[in-house]
């Protein structure tokens, strides 16, 4: 995958995730078209788009737009599937996730990201592995956070 | 009341966590992001929002460089940066205080500070380079998080260069007791591995290991490293292919942890990528792909369910079975499945259906007539990407036949596509068509002019190049050389006349040349006319200096003294002071060329073939020049890469200070590896580099590679018949005519002889006749890529001898590995079957056992309990004969058995019972095996038939019958050992079900001795659906109640609803009752709830609940993959209806 994109109906975006190194001024670009391209397609249409030499697969997700760059000769079906294994994941993390829940507490977001998907690949796809290495970070700052409290007791 | 159970266990988990999810905003509203957030959405315009965001940026800036800003705020303040990064302001001031907060932070706050680094910097940016020692760090720390967090930011980026600082450690990470770790770890190699192979080649043995992994989460990261070894060099992994069989054969049969299953299919992204492996090694290489046959025709079976993720294995494994060497029956399994993608209603299956269909066409061009009203209904869907992807379908099947209507329909949709990307790739194609295949003059000429006009100065430049080359080569035929010329003049000396201004630049460019050389050929066309033409073009604002200079090369080629003089003239003293030097050159030439005849005619030949003209590419003629240079003591020439090489060694080596760390040997190996190609290519001097020269000189300029040249020496006149067969369209066209079958039968339903039709459907059918024409009688179809004894004046280089030399190595590495490839199977054998380990398996089958006593002591059951231990470890043992040898009975004709007949030998006490058909098992020259299974009310009957077919008695026979899922006990204790001839012998086996699968399966051999002595056996598989082991499970609801919170292993899916008149609950319901044998305790409302129970007594508990049209459905059980299995079963019952 070369890069994962999150953006709302009115076209802000929500969350950016780039696999391949390009500099800011084209992530901008990219990111700029794509959601222009994307938010223009009615919504019975296909979900896979070619744009230039990428693969752009897309799931709207209510008022979220889940978009993923993939290479030509990838499935796009699957990939339409890690998209859905990422909202999944969202939902059992936040209990039924909504736009606003990733708007505030986008670094989360991230980190089940990071987990699920290392380098633009696939790295752990039980649902229950992921949130448990997220829940072991999370957990620790509890108690991180509980120690601060005594201290300061 | 399970609506109430159902909030407060969801809640559970959170409450005993500390509460560590904050819901929704409730936690970051009084935050300062929160702050920002809010305040963000309040504001109306973008200004106002810049105003925000530089005015916050600011107050960020300020906070992170005081130094009494404490890391927690640090934390805060990076998560601030992130997202005003993401709005798209610049926060590049923070970049660098995120490393800080990675590298002095405490666990928590290396997190965010991790995260920041990652979504600010890219591979290359230099700050990177800081990071370094504290990934070093961390990657040593002893607290796991950390080497989690280290290893994640390094499989996402990393400086090149500093690879091998920290490789010794990441290759540690290797053997970690810790799966995850052990992960990251393989991802982090792979990410080495697709920045720097040869940094990491020493280690492929190790790759090996990873694959080997007794977590399947290892293991399917090493095949990420594996798939891409494999692209690029699959020779040298060709013994790993019954591994990654087997594999694939454990996985398809549900051998790994439910927790790997995505939607009841397990591990789908494994298998594609197992499938897609297999593809690479399976291609051209028929031994290998024979391995792999078997594996594929499972896979296709298996992935039956309605839901994307088996259409995508469907479909992967479709292109696997295309891509390797061709076995007939896995070929009509996968070309039917094709046509399931392409009639499918939802448009992303249609897609991949298309795509997949461009994909094999080359192979079986027949498939497209299958769907040619698919395809042309496609070609008018209003989604452009649909018709795009047509599009390269009919790209592939294109022939000299149907190439007009084929081109038309590209050139209508570049009218209409506003992408760039596709312009350039569709107006290439059309091109490419044009010349392989174009029927007459007129038309080559004109659709090129649509290619230029459309293509405008996007498209690659060897489309003009090849163009100009062919009008100029021509062919041998004079005169129809000279028609082609001709026709090309008269059609561009209209464009002129027109409105020029309107046409790119290339285009321009190429009727400067054509006028230039060709316009002498029309008689009636005055010299001085053109060149007023062209002058013209010149005064006008948008044209390029690039072309101004082609027009006054063709100025020069025209002018001839005279009336002209003026013109040129004039012009040629324009552009004599011109800024441009090669338009001032340009100027120079005409200027004195116009005035000497003698000299033009010298310089400029009419008529001349380009071909006399030789270059000197070498440039051999300054070899004295370079060689005086040398001995005067100048540097010899190194070409850029070999420049850059060392430019970049140079600064590895200045980096030094920071592999201080590593072991010596560690850095001094991966400087070697950097310099071997340098010491290759330092011999390449003059020789070789002019060689090189000539040959890019070669392929620049004439890109014909691969193109079939219809302009051959006959001429295209061969090709006109059957062109003006085709456009005649109507039914006698080439797929109707009888003599052909085979391809026939799908074809003859749908040509448009039959009944009359409306006009809409007339014209699509016409047009299907035109597009698809000549696609059938295999003499004219041009499969592209596929031999074509087309004669190439150009031949590209072999290519991928270049890189070998680095491919050597690998494989040297691979042949010493550690392990042979069948130590590799059994280790794959073992692990990936850990679910399935005996002390688990023993004390399920005895906890069984004990309820089997409790419920009911039917006399079969009580014969096991007396050793169920030993069953559970050692199924061998208790394989007795147990064979029931019926009575022969009146038989005639014995060799066609029938179903009925066999019916006839059911059991007396199964014959009132329900079962399933007599499915045939297997058969050979003496025996016929045939087996049912019989429902009962507290257990399942497999009978199974032996018939003896043959005219001898078979003597000592054995069947042996046993399961991986399932308890399999004798039911008769019955002698077998000897079958007179056509004789019927029957067992009886009770099954129960230990281990719940979609689908179980019972495995049996039978041994027996013929008459001569030779003993032989035949072995056989049966399936059953989990479904007949499922009975009504009868309870009240307060039962329901307790049983629900005492189990453990539960699953959520939503289902489809049933709508037909009545309630669609109980619908839905009472049709899961009469399909499954489920027991529905109580409906309230919008909720339901049903028991059922597998055989013997293990419950599951279902609970259903109607939302936004779909059935919720959430399965409880005390038994691990029995809801998972169950809601297969729902789904598949659902969808049959």
């Amino acid at each position: 995958m070369q890069f994962m994109l999150l953006f709302s109906r009115q076209g802000k975006l929500r969350l950016q995730k780039w696999y391949v190194p390009l500099s800011d001024k084209e992530r901008k670009k990219i990111s700029r078209d794509l959601v222009q391209t994307i938010l223009a397609r009615k919504p019975k249409m296909c979900s896979f788009l070619e744009w230039r030499d990428l693969k752009i697969v897309y799931k709207r997700y209510a008022s979220l737009y889940f978009c993923c760059a993939v290479e030509d000769q990838d499935n796009e079906l699957i990939t339409l599937e890690i998209i859905h294994r990422y909202v999944e994941l969202l939902d059992k993390y936040f209990g039924s996730v909504c736009e606003l829940d990733i708007i505030f507490n986008f670094e989360k977001a991230y980190f089940i990201l990071d987990e699920f998907l290392l380098g633009g690949e696939a790295q752990e796809t039980s649902k229950k592995n992921v949130l448990k290495a997220i829940e072991q970070a999370d957990l620790l700052q509890e108690v991180h956070s509980v120690l601060l409290q005594f201290s300061a007791l | 009341m399970s609506d109430v159970v159902e909030k407060t266990l969801t809640a559970l988990p959170s409450l005993l966590s500390l509460d560590s999810h904050p819901g929704s905003a409730k936690l970051s509203s009084t935050s300062k992001l929160g702050n920002l957030i809010r305040g963000i959405t309040e504001l109306t315009s973008k200004h106002e929002e810049e105003k925000l965001i530089q005015h916050e940026l600011l107050a960020i800036k300020e906070q992170v460089s005081s130094p009494n800003t404490t890391m927690r705020q640090m934390k805060e303040l990076m998560v601030r940066s992130i997202y005003c990064e993401m709005l798209g302001y610049e926060a590049s001031f923070s970049y660098i205080h995120a490393i800080k907060l990675a590298q002095q932070g405490t666990v928590l706050e290396k997190r965010v500070g991790y995260l920041a680094v990652s979504l600010f910097l890219n591979e290359s940016h230099e700050l990177l380079l800081l990071l370094v020692n504290t990934v070093l760090k961390d990657l040593q720390s002893t607290n796991l998080i950390e080497v989690c967090m280290a290893l994640t930011v390094v499989s996402q980026m990393f400086p090149k260069d500093m690879i091998p600082a920290i490789l010794p450690l990441v290759e540690e990470k290797l053997n970690h007791p810790k799966e995850i770790i052990r992960r990251k770890a393989v991802l982090a190699l792979y990410k080495f591995y697709l920045i720097a192979p040869n940094q990491v080649q020493h280690i492929h043995n190790k790759f090996r290991k990873a694959l080997c992994d007794k977590d399947p989460g290892v293991m399917t990261a090493s095949l990420h490293i594996y798939l891409q070894m494999i692209q690029e060099n699959p020779d040298a992994y060709k013994d790993l292919t019954p591994s990654f069989v087997t594999i694939l054969k454990q996985v398809v049969g549900g051998k790994l942890p439910m927790d790997f299953n995505y939607h009841t299919v397990p591990a789908p992204w494994l298998q594609i990528q197992l499938l897609r492996i297999l593809a690479l090694l399976g291609k051209n290489d028929q031994s290998t792909s024979e391995v792999m046959y078997e594996v594929l025709d499972e896979s296709l079976r298996r992935a039956e369910m309605n839901h994307n993720i088996t259409y995508a294995i469907l479909y992967e494994c479709v292109k696997c079975i295309y891509t390797i060497h061709p076995k007939s029956d896995l070929l009509e399994k996968a070309a039917k499945c094709i046509g399931n993608f392409v009639l499918s209603p939802k448009i992303n299956l249609k897609y991949l259906g298309l795509k997949a269909l461009t994909y094999v066409v080359q192979q079986d061009p027949k498939l497209a007539l299958q769907h040619q009203m698919t395809i042309i209904e496609c070609l008018d869907h209003p989604d452009l990407i649909i018709k795009r992807e047509t599009l390269e379908l009919l790209f592939r099947i294109t022939n000299a036949q149907n190439v007009t209507v084929i081109v038309e329909k590209m050139l209508e949709f570049l009218c209409i596509s506003e992408d760039d990307h596709t312009t350039i790739d569709l107006v290439g194609k059309v091109a490419e068509l044009a010349e392989k295949y174009a029927p007459d003059n007129e038309w080559f000429i004109e659709t090129m002019n649509t290619v230029f006009s459309l293509g405008g100065d996007m498209m690659q430049p060897d489309i003009p190049n090849s163009f100009l080359k062919l009008l100029s080569e021509g062919f041998d035929s004079v005169e129809e050389d000279r028609k082609l010329k001709l026709f090309a003049v008269n059609s561009y000396v209209p464009l002129l006349r027109g409105e020029p201004g309107k046409l790119p630049q290339r285009f321009l460019q190429v009727i400067s040349w054509v006028l230039g050389e060709y316009s002498h050929l029309r008689e009636d066309l005055e010299p001085a006319e053109v060149l007023s033409l062209l002058a013209k073009l010149l005064d006008m604002k948008n044209s390029s200096s690039e072309t101004k200079s082609w027009v006054l090369m063709a100025m020069t080629k025209l002018c001839k003294g005279g009336t002209d003089a003026s013109v040129t003239q004039e012009v040629s003293e324009t552009y004599s002071s011109s800024l441009d030097t090669v338009l001032r050159q340009r100027a120079h030439e005409l200027q004195y060329l116009s005035q000497d005849p003698e000299l033009r005619a010298r310089v400029l030949p009419r008529g001349a073939n380009p071909e006399t003209l030789e270059v000197d590419s070498s440039l051999s003629f300054l070899d004295r020049f370079v060689s005086e240079a040398l001995a005067a003591g100048a540097a010899p020439y190194k070409p850029p890469h070999q420049r850059q090489e060392e430019l970049d060694q140079s600064k590895a080596l200045s980096l030094e200070p920071y592999g201080l760390s590593l072991p010596i040997s560690m850095s001094s190996c991966s400087i070697t590896d950097r310099q071997s190609p340098t010491l290759l290519s330092m011999s390449s001097g003059l020789s070789g580099d002019s060689a090189d020269l000539s040959h890019k000189g070669g392929s620049s300029a004439l890109k014909l590679d691969g193109v079939k040249r219809v302009w051959g020496r006959e001429g295209y006149l061969a090709q006109r018949e059957p062109v003006e067969e085709a456009a005649q369209v109507e039914v006698p066209s080439p797929i109707q005519s009888p003599g052909r079958q085979g391809e026939g039968d799908s074809l003859h339903s749908q040509t448009p002889t039959q009944t009359p039709t409306p006009e809409p459907e007339q014209e699509k059918q016409q047009l299907a006749s035109s597009l698809f024409v000549g696609l059938a009688s295999q003499s004219s179809v041009s499969l592209m890529g596929k031999s074509e004894p087309t004669p190439q004046r150009f031949r590209r280089k072999a290519k991928g001898q270049g890189p070998g030399s680095s491919f050597n190595a690998s494989e040297q590495i691979s042949s010493s590995l550690i392990s042979p490839p069948s130590a590799v199977d059994n280790l794959l054998c073992n692990n990936l079957l850990d679910s399935n380990n005996a002390s688990e398996l023993a004390e399920q089958t005895s906890q069984l056992s004990q309820r089997l006593t409790t419920a009911n002591g039917t006399c079969h059951t009580e014969a096991e309990l007396t050793e169920p231990d030993t069953k559970g470890c050692n199924p061998a043992l208790r394989r007795d004969n147990c064979v029931v040898a019926a009575d022969p009975g009146p038989h005639d004709d014995p060799g066609r058995l029938t179903e009925v007949c066999l019916d006839s030998y059911l059991p007396a006490e199964l014959s009132g019972l329900s079962h399933s058909e007599i499915a045939p098992l297997c058969a050979n020259q003496s025996l016929n095996l045939s087996a049912c299974h019989v429902q009962k009310e507290d257990s399942l009957i497999l009978v199974v038939f032996i018939i003896n077919s043959s005219e001898s008695a078979i003597q000592q026979m054995l069947l042996q019958v046993d399961s991986e899922e399932l308890e399999v006990s004798c039911l008769c204790d019955s002698p077998a050992g000897e079958m007179t001839s056509h004789s019927v012998a029957v067992g009886q086996y009770s099954l129960t079900v230990k281990r719940p699968a979609v689908h179980v399966e019972v495995v049996g051999t039978v041994s027996y001795q013929l008459p001569a002595g030779t003993s032989q056996s035949l072995q056989f598989s049966y399936k059953v659906p989990l479904t007949s082991f499922i009975r009504p499970f009868v309870v009240s609801t307060e039962e329901y109640g307790t049983m629900w919170l005492s189990f453990s292993h539960d699953t959520k899916q939503n289902l489809t609803l049933i709508n037909d008149n009545q309630e669609p609950l109980t619908a839905t319901l009472n049709a899961l009752k009469k399909k499954l044998q489920l027991h529905v305790v109580e409906v309230i409302g919008m909720e339901g709830i049903v028991a059922c129970r597998l055989l013997q007594d293990l419950p599951c508990l279902m609970h259903c609940r109607v939302n936004a049209g779909w059935l919720a459905v959430w399965l409880r059980s005390p038994v691990p993959d029995l809801p998972d299995c169950l809601i297969y079963h729902c789904q598949r019952a659902l969808q049959s209806l």
